[in-house]
């Protein structure tokens, strides 16, 4: 019992980092950990001591983000998937990879690519970690993955931070 | 020289240190000769390195009061105290002991409660123009106001017999509501602040102590009023000025 809530706290930090990155806010993003450290209390017991703990949180996060969303997918604008609904937008003054740029930027990769480009690239997590987590096979993860690097380095050099969509924060 | 096939999946493991050393040798020496995916593989990395310099501080914040006050307190309480002791928490330190004393909730609370007050502290302290926002030579407007706006009477601690003066005071927004605060200022320009809130739920709770960003902060509820002392000094000096408040506040 005791190792357990030892184990789950060193967690919390990395499941805020994510959710953070994941939602680009704040407020969402503590709900999420909440909701998700609420559930593995609860689901705990399902849990297969010796397997990979972060993982395990990980993919309840996941499956709590995508309930979210799904629930709130009226809202959001960061559904938006097709290239071609983005307006061709001019550069900003500034080239520079600015931290605003890069917060908007992730908020207009699709949800599904941008779990894995975080999964890996923020939480340094391998393929099959990903694709664990994701509950999808590892092909998709590459996939997905190679999607949402291209699509970020478009938006990141384009210019496409100019707020021409309206991004719903 | 024999071209080497690289697969689109190797550049991203190789972006992300997930090659073998021998195959990556291979993918380096691809890149030297193909500009273009080089370019790509660059821009990858300065993803990985961009998402990181921005979201890693989150590692470091204090963790909200909220995601740590579930439904589920009863299960939670454990998992505070482990969040506490290892300096997640806000005041970690300060946080371990007392949750053994009180729910969760309100422990939690009080301790974001501390943290605000230090936040206030900071940002207002230095300021030269507008310290507050009705000077101590409007005390009385000053009082009545603040009274009016927490919905209940409130008191100014007098504390010359320290060597500290009334600047004014100012209205904020606590988590809970409106809060009022009070500046003074000793003769050597030495500033202590006092966070003031509703919702001591007519308990009591001993002085408790917590330390931010080189800010000492003496916090505690008496009655009706969340209290908070905050000033860049020794924790002595402060508790000295604390006891006075309290004492002054609660006859």
């Amino acid at each position: 019992m005791d190792g357990r809530d030892r184990d789950f706290v060193q967690h919390i930090p990395r499941l805020r980092r994510y959710a953070r990155a994941l939602t680009g806010e704040r407020g969402r993003a503590d709900d999420l950990v909440q909701d998700t450290l609420e559930r593995a209390l609860v689901k705990f017991h399902l849990w297969q001591p010796g397997s990979d703990l972060r993982a395990w949180m990980f993919t309840i996060m996941h499956n709590v983000y995508i309930n979210q969303v799904r629930a709130n997918a009226s809202a959001m604008t960061t559904t938006l998937d097709d290239e071609s609904v983005l307006p061709a937008m001019r550069a900003t003054q500034n080239d520079r990879l600015e931290v605003r740029d890069l917060q908007i930027a992730l908020s207009r990769v699709p949800e599904e690519q941008r779990e894995v480009l975080l999964l890996v690239g923020l939480e340094q997590m391998t393929y099959e970690e990903a694709a664990g987590v994701l509950g999808i096979p590892i092909g998709t993860v590459m996939s997905r993955l190679s999607r949402a690097r291209d699509r970020l380095r478009t938006l990141l050099a384009g210019g496409g931070t100019h707020s021409a969509l309206k991004v719903v924060k | 020289m024999s071209e080497l096939a690289v697969t689109e999946a190797e550049l991203h493991a190789y972006v992300d240190g997930l090659l073998p050393e021998a195959r990556r040798v291979e993918v380096e020496a691809y890149l030297a000769a193909h500009a273009e995916d080089a370019q790509r593989v660059r821009a990858w990395r300065e993803q990985n390195h961009a998402m990181r310099d921005l979201f890693d501080p989150v590692l470091a914040e204090s963790l909200p009061a909220r995601v740590l006050r579930p439904r589920l307190a009863h299960r939670i309480r454990p998992l505070l105290r482990y969040a506490a002791a290892a300096g997640l928490l806000m005041f970690g330190g300060t946080a371990g002991w007392y949750l053994h004393d009180y729910s969760v909730a309100k422990s939690v609370d009080t301790v974001a409660f501390a943290h605000r007050a230090a936040i206030a502290h900071i940002v207002y302290s230095p300021q030269v123009r507008h310290p507050v926002e009705v000077g101590a030579d409007q005390e009385a407007h000053l009082v009545a106001w603040l009274s009016k706006c927490l919905g209940e009477t409130l008191k100014v601690p007098q504390l010359g017999s320290l060597g500290y003066q009334l600047v004014g005071g100012r209205l904020l927004p606590g988590d809970q509501g409106p809060v009022a605060h009070f500046m003074f200022q000793d003769g050597s320009g030495q500033r202590l602040t006092l966070y003031v809130r509703n919702g001591g739920g007519g308990k009591e709770t001993a002085f408790r102590y917590a330390q931010e960003r080189g800010v000492s902060v003496f916090y505690w509820i008496d009655g009706r009023f969340g209290y908070a002392l905050s000033g860049e000094v020794d924790k002595s000096e402060l508790l000295r000025v604390a006891k006075v408040v309290y004492q002054q506040l609660n006859p």
